[in-house]
This record gives C-alpha cells, structure tokens and sequence, in this order.
C-alpha cells in the first residue's frame, strides 16, 4: 500500500511530489507520456509572472505571489537557468493608460511591487518598443525560467528523495474502496491511501473516474515563435501588452537561453492533443507582436510550437478533495500563471490537505538540491579543459549551433530521469535546439541514444510512442 | 596561446580549396579546423555523381571528388584537425576551438578563412503548418540517415522544395524501395537544377507540382500520417479547393539553404542579403584578415564553383598574410533589376587582372541583357539566352574596365532584349 500516488508528472506534480518527498511517506508519481513535463510545461511562455494580473484574493493571485517568491531558492537548488529580468506591461494610447493605473491598483492589492514608467523611461530601457508608447507597468519581480528542466530536474530531485517515477504508464481506472484507493494503470494495478489528481489536460477525466465533477476543462490552444539568439538585444525585460478578458495577451520575451519567444495566441479547442500550429494563428500573433515591437526579426525564426493550457470553467485554480472523498485531491484548471505558482501550489496542496491526513515526520536525509549538472558553456577556459581532461568526451561538440558536448549528453543518461528519446536529449541539453533545429546533430544523437539503451536506431524516438525517426535498415554499416 | 598565420575553419571543398592554394602562394603555417570525422564536409554523404565536370572534366561520386583535395592535403603537409569544434572567434583573429585530444584551445593567426558551409531550412523556419510530429525532416538529415548510417527515414515520401538535395534523395530514396509520391514547389519554377529535374524526377516518373505548398501535415499519432497541399496564387496565397492529399509516412524538406555563419554574425561582421558575410575581391569580409567562402559566403550549386571560390580566398588570405592586399578603392557593387546578389559586394584592391562577378537572377528570364553601370556609364554588356535563379551566374570583367568610374559604384542588372 502506497501512502500517496500523484498522477501527471507536469510542473505541479513535479513539486508535489518534491514537497511530499520531504516527508517519511511512500510516494508514486504516473506519467502517462515517456518523459517529465512533457506536455503543458513543455509548451508555454517560461515567465515566472509577478502576479499583476490575477484578479485578487483567488487562487491565482495568492499562489502567483507566494510561487514568484519561491523561484530564487528553487532555481538555486534545482540547478535551473533563471533571470529575473523583470516585466513591462505596455500601453500604446491615453485610454490604455488608465487601464495601466487599474493595474497598478491590482497589483498593489496583490502584494506586487510595480513601478509606472514614462514614455521615455520605457523608451531608454526598451529601444526597440513601439515609439506610440504611451509608458508601461514595471515588475521587476518577474523573470524567465527553463520550463524544461525545471520540471526534469524536480522529479529529479524527488526520485533522488525516494519518490518512484513511473513514465508512460497513463491511469486507466481508480476505484474508491473506502480506506483505499486502487488506481488501475496500463501496466498494474496500485493501492494507495491518498491519490492527488495532477493530471494537467486529464484531469477532468480523472476526477471523474471516483465521483460526478461540477467544473469542466476548455482547453485553450497558444501558438508562439521562437527566434535564434541573436546579439543585438531586441527586448530586455518580457513585454506584455494590456490584460484583456482572453488572457495577458501575446507577449515578446527574452528567454533563460537568450532566445526571443513571441505569443501565444489563445483560442478554444475540442480536442486536448491539437499541438498543430497554423499560418493563420501565426500572422495573428505576428500582428499583434509588432505593436509592442514592431522590428521583430522573424527571419530569426528558428520554431513554431503550440501548448494547451487547461482552463477550466470556473477560471481559477481548482485545489480541493473530491466531494466524496477528502482523501482525493484535485489539482485541477492549472493554467497560466501555473508554471509560477506551481511550487506555491504544492506547499498548498500540503499545508492544507495532506499533511492533515497523515501524522508525518521529515525525512532526516533529505537532499534540496540536485547534483550540478555539466554545462560547458557556462564554465570558464580553465574548468572546461579540467572537465575535457578528466573525460575527453567533454571535447567532442555533437551540436554545433548550442555547443553542447558528447559528455555532456553521455552524463544526462546516467541521470535519475534519463532523456529516453531525441526531443528528450534536447529539452535537457539544448542539442538541436539552435538555428538548424538538429539538421546536423539528431542523427548522432539517435544513434548516442541507441547504444545507450542497446536498442537499434529504429526503436528511437522523437517524443512520443510512436514517434519513431526511422522505418527501415538498409544495409549493415 | 598558439600562433599560425592561416587557420581556416572546415575542411570541406571550400575549406581544402583554401589550404591548398595558400600553401601554392607561400602560406606554409595553415592549419585546418573539421567539426566531423574526416575530411570532406558534406561531399562525404553525396555518393551520387555529377561532380568534377568543370574541375577534372569527368564525373565523380563526393567521395571521389573530395579525396582528390584530401588527397593534396596530406601531400603537401597540410596540417587538419578533426572532431574539432570552432567555439569562437574574435575581431583580432583569435580562434577557439575544441576536441577531445586537445581540450578547448586559443589559436592567434593572421588570417581566418570562413569555409562552414550551410545548414538547410528547417519546419521552424518556414513555419510549417500542422501536427508537431516525427517523419518531418530535412532532406539533408535523411540523406546523412540513409548515406552514412544505412537508415530509410520512411517508405512514402513527400518532398517539399525541388531544392537540388530534395530531388537527389528522391531519386535515392526511390532506388532504395521508398515510394516517393510528389515534390511540391511553392514558386513557379523549379530551384533546382534542370539535369536533376530530368534525371531525378522524370526518369522515375515522380510528379513535380509548382505553385504548391503543404497547407498542413497530419499525425496525431506521433508520425506523419498525411500531407495535404495546396496551390498558390502569385500572392503565395492557398488557394480553397485545390488540395491533394497524400497518405504517406515522411514530408522531406527541401526548402533553402542557409549560410552557416553564427561566428561572423556575432562579430557584427557586415551582412548580405544571401545571409552571408559582404566580402571584397579578395573574398575579405568587412573584419580584416578574414576571409569567406564556398556555401558560407553564398550557396553554389555546383561544388567545382566553391572550390574555386576556395582558391580565391586562400589566394585573397595569403596575399593578406604576405601584406600585399593594401586597399586602394572602394567600389561597391550593388544588385539592380532582376537580380538577386552580387558577389563580389565590393572592390577595393589591384591585385586580381580579372574579377569574376557571380549572381543570381530573381527568377527565370530568357534572352537578356546583363548591364555593369556604374552611374550612367555602361561599363559591359552582355547577352545571355537563358538565367535562372537555381543556377549562379559568372561573368568576368577586365579590371581595366573597373577604372575611370564616373561614381564609387557599379550596378548589376538585367535588361529584357
């Protein structure tokens, strides 16, 4: 019998699981794709929000702020890029700067410090802003984070604390037994005395699978670019333009790897796996971007991506036990500011529930921290010849455009949650996330991954099951 | 921190080029920098023939032509380092690179010589619509799959870009049991050469449809499933009601090459329009003693023409190296109607008797004129039956015409007859 079992290893369940790893408690987290945050955490903005915007006293508002806070120590202890860059909420006409001074007033009443700015002001910090401006909201609380590894290196961190990860094992079924759960997956069958539904885009079905829900997901489709680095800095803080009923609006944002990142768009969608991008969305978002920043290089173009957010019908966060059971918690509509609030949600999720229905005791070897991960291009000359000497395959560049080294990639591997497929290499490393998109290097790290795991090349995967690169050997090399 | 005169970054053609005719004109302290296992650069997965026809007058294979300059490398103790990475490079010409052998290395040299080929255009950059799954990919990757590591990326393939590696990996993959079902152009005319066109796509009965772009693919799944195109307007518009699907498992991309040149972007080295650096006569980009050439500088279709342009700036470094390449002029060279680039983009030294111009048209044109003016003087004039944009254009030019210019200029333009 397990003590906990979390389903959906997506940002929120990453810390939830971290947090529970704390704790003298038995913990499982399912996964139902083949990787950690692969789905809504992979694909989003990367802002750690300041917390402007939530209307107060929700639970976005509260948990926004509390996360936001959070991020220097997390970042910290959990090895992730982080640049607390700050935000510019940007009006272009007199009428949008009354609205500014509303936002001024909401983030004030949401305990956010923010600064209006003069036209100049703006101007001096942002050359590149619509000349129109009119001034902007200062956050200088908000920064840019890798979505990417700050959820692989957060489960991380729990498997390392004892938390068993259990990847590309979806939950088919859970049926309350009163003092139990038994959540049926496609590999097993577990017991577990409380079940915490984190299951993003799922998680309406989950809820469903133990009682009638009152809520519903719509969930919301975000198209966004991605443009190279590029030396010449385009915008230095992440530009917002004004809040409208659809959401923050799209935004035009330096990235934690110096990378531009413009959108999203956001429309309603039927189906949860509609990840494709169109021509129309794109010209949209591009329109819109341009009145912040009207000389957005998109020849830089390196990406299109779409994430799903999954809103819900009562447009806040839903953190609550099932009506039926107090024992189930539904983590639930976590839509942007999620990726924020999420290491706020979990000390939630604990505080007010778990820690109520189990008499707990901290681990007494508890580790915050993750091992330093190698990262060639943040060392100096000296530390990266010490790193090439001990190990020459820190000397061997796979990708070129990210110089990132065949060590480097070798060492994910033996990591507590390897990379098992190429977008997995790349989420992690940035092998092919540069200007030719792994034109050069996916082919040596398809076949890095194959020896690794003794499989051949053509069971290597691009993402997900049947993502594979390759149909067919031809001949034996 | 080690000192050469000449270090020239990629061993490929234009990279060997360069050695070899910096060695011939007295250059002897060269050093080659090869981010892959051999010699060769790209040449090494083009086992198709067709190249050498201007250089050896005969047919070769890429192995065959690029072991004919490896070759003379080893011969003339050219000295190469392979699986060695350039990781920067400054204004002031300090190189660095790393291996496994050597760890991360500073080298100081004279004179660089940019020889780093391109890299193709991936879905990202043309905004490819659709589904987010495998089976879409570069025709170049597929071709390193099948080439090098004996590997088919799928067995029905649509192929978007009539770009020359597209039509050869149709042809390849096609001999090698795949089923390849259409190559889609978005313009009117095809980008790539017409002997790959006959020999590529006719000879296997492959339709090649112009004015058609991939409105979307799909594969939830997590592989292609389909590919739907569409045809164009002259406004590059889908137009509703012209789509043909194809159920197929890969959509290859053939849609441009790009110079592969973040080194020399970073040096806020002067651009062109071709995406590679603006260079002199001497293939001089805008940092002294650097030097561009081959598919960095601008992509060829043909290799015999980086080679040479290989040549000409190992010739530009060493004349540099050996202090003779003092500017005298500044006469730029511009693009005028119906042209696309210029190379050279400038003119500023005496050394060359004869300069060659290399262009591209905009699009095909027939029986034209090809005007040099600078100002409203007409400096040459010459007729050409037939241009078009997949095949470079060269045309030499006296430097003695180059003299008693009314202005510092010179515009390449085309002129209907």
């Amino acid at each position: 019998m397990l003590d906990v079992i979390i389903i959906g290893a997506g940002v929120t369940g990453a810390f939830i699981a971290r947090k529970l790893a704390r704790y003298e408690l038995s913990v499982a987290l399912f996964e139902r794709e083949n990787d950690v945050g692969n789905v809504t955490s992979n694909a989003n903005s990367a802002i750690v929000h300041s917390g402007y915007d939530p209307v107060p006293h929700t639970l976005k508002a509260l948990l926004n702020v509390r996360g936001n806070q959070m991020f220097d120590e997390i970042s910290d202890e959990l090895d992730v890029h982080f640049n607390r860059c700050g935000s510019l909420t940007v009006a272009v006409s007199d009428e949008q700067m009354v609205m500014l001074y509303d936002l001024e007033k909401r983030s004030q009443e949401n305990g956010v410090p923010v600064r209006i700015l003069t036209a100049e002001e703006v101007k001096e910090m942002e050359p590149h802003i619509n000349k129109e401006v009119k001034g902007a909201l200062l956050a200088p609380t908000a920064g840019v984070i890798d979505p990417f590894n700050l959820v692989v290196h957060c489960v991380e961190n729990a498997v390392d604390n004892g938390v068993k990860l259990h990847l590309a094992e979806p939950v088919i079924d859970i049926k309350d037994n009163g003092d139990y759960f038994l959540v049926k997956t496609s590999k097993g069958e577990y017991q577990a005395k409380v079940v915490i539904n984190a299951a993003g885009l799922y998680s309406d079905k989950i809820a469903a699978m133990i009682e009638d829900i009152d809520w519903k997901l719509i969930p919301r489709k975000g198209e966004y670019f991605v443009l190279d680095h590029y030396d010449v800095g385009l915008v230095n803080h992440t530009i917002f333009p004004l809040p409208s009923a659809k959401g923050k609006g799209v935004l035009v944002s330096m990235t934690s790897s110096n990378n531009y990142i413009v959108g999203p768009s956001s429309e309603p969608i039927d189906d949860v796996e509609d990840f494709s991008t169109d021509s129309y969305t794109l010209g949209e978002i591009r329109r819109q971007a341009t009145e912040l920043v009207p000389d957005i290089p998109f020849n830089q173009v390196i990406r299109v991506f779409s994430g799903v957010r999954p809103t819900s019908t009562r447009h806040d966060f839903i953190i609550e036990p099932a009506k039926s059971n107090n024992r189930f918690i539904n983590v639930a509509g976590i839509e942007s500011p999620g990726l924020v609030s999420s290491p706020a949600i979990a000390e939630y999720v604990f505080e007010n529930y778990v820690s109520k229905l189990f008499s707990l005791k901290l681990k007494a070897n508890f580790n915050p921290r993750v091992k330093k991960y190698t990262r060639l291009n943040d060392m100096s000359l000296e530390e990266r010849n010490e790193m090439i000497k001990k190990n020459p395959e820190f000397g061997k560049i796979i990708c070129s455009c990210e110089k990132v080294s065949l060590g480097e990639i070798k060492e994910l591997l033996e990591r507590s949650v390897p990379p098992q497929t190429v977008k997995g290499v790349k989420r992690r490393c940035r092998a092919g996330f540069g200007k030719c998109q792994g034109g050069f290097c996916s082919p040596m790290v398809a076949l890095i991954l194959a020896k690794h795991y003794n499989v051949s090349p053509l069971d290597i995967k691009w993402d997900k099951e049947s993502s594979n690169i390759l149909k067919e050997e031809v001949k034996k090399l | 921190m080690i000192k050469r005169d000449l270090v020239i970054i990629g061993g490929g053609s234009a990279g060997m080029a360069a050695a070899i005719e910096a060695k011939k004109n007295g250059i002897d302290d060269i050093l080659i920098l090869e981010k892959d296992g051999v010699l060769g650069g790209i040449l090494n997965q083009c086992i198709h023939n067709g190249f050498g026809l201007t250089e050896f007058k005969e047919e070769l294979t890429g192995p065959e032509y690029l072991s004919r300059f490896a070759e003379q490398v080893e011969e003339m103790g050219i000295e190469y380092k392979l699986n060695s990475l350039v990781l920067d490079v400054t204004e002031n010409r300090i190189v660095t690179y790393s291996n496994a052998e050597d760890g991360v290395v500073l080298v100081e040299a004279k004179a660089i010589v940019f020889a780093t080929g391109c890299y193709e255009r991936s879905a990202g950059a043309i905004q490819l619509s659709g589904d987010r799954c495998s089976g879409i990919i570069t025709a170049g990757t597929a071709q390193k799959y099948l080439n090098i590591h004996g590997f088919l990326v799928g067995k029905r393939i649509v192929i978007l870009g009539s770009g020359d590696i597209g039509l050869i990996m149709a042809r390849r993959m096609t001999l090698e049991g795949a089923k390849v079902l259409c190559v889609s152009e978005l313009m009117p005319y095809s980008n790539g050469l017409n002997r790959n066109i006959a020999q590529c796509l006719n000879d296997y009965n492959i339709p090649l449809y112009l004015s058609r772009s991939v409105l979307r693919v799909e594969g939830k799944s997590g592989r292609v499933e389909k590919v739907v195109l569409a045809a164009v307007d002259d406004k590059m518009k889908f137009i509703p009601g012209t789509e043909m699907e194809f159920e197929c498992d890969t959509l290859l991309l053939s849609v441009g090459l790009v110079p592969y040149v973040s080194l020399l972007d970073k040096l806020h080295a002067e651009m062109s329009s071709t995406r590679g650096a603006k260079v002199n006569d001497q293939l001089m980009t805008s940092i002294p003693g650097v030097f561009a050439c081959g598919n960095c500088l601008h992509v060829h279709d043909v290799v015999d023409f980086v080679t040479d342009e290989g040549r000409d700036a190992g010739r530009g470094a060493a004349n540099y190296i050996k202090g003779l390449s003092e500017k005298k002029k500044h006469i730029a060279i511009k693009p005028g109607n119906g042209v696309s680039y210029v190379i050279p983009q400038f003119i500023e030294t005496d050394l060359n008797n004869d300069i060659t111009f290399k262009f591209r048209v905009r699009k095909p044109v027939k029986n034209v004129f090809v005007n040099f003016k600078s100002g409203d003087q007409l400096v040459n004039k010459v007729v050409k039956p037939v241009l078009i944009p997949s095949e470079m254009v060269m045309i030499k030019l006296n430097k003695d015409k180059l003299t008693n210019l009314p202005i510092d200029e010179i515009e390449v333009s085309l002129e209907e007859r």
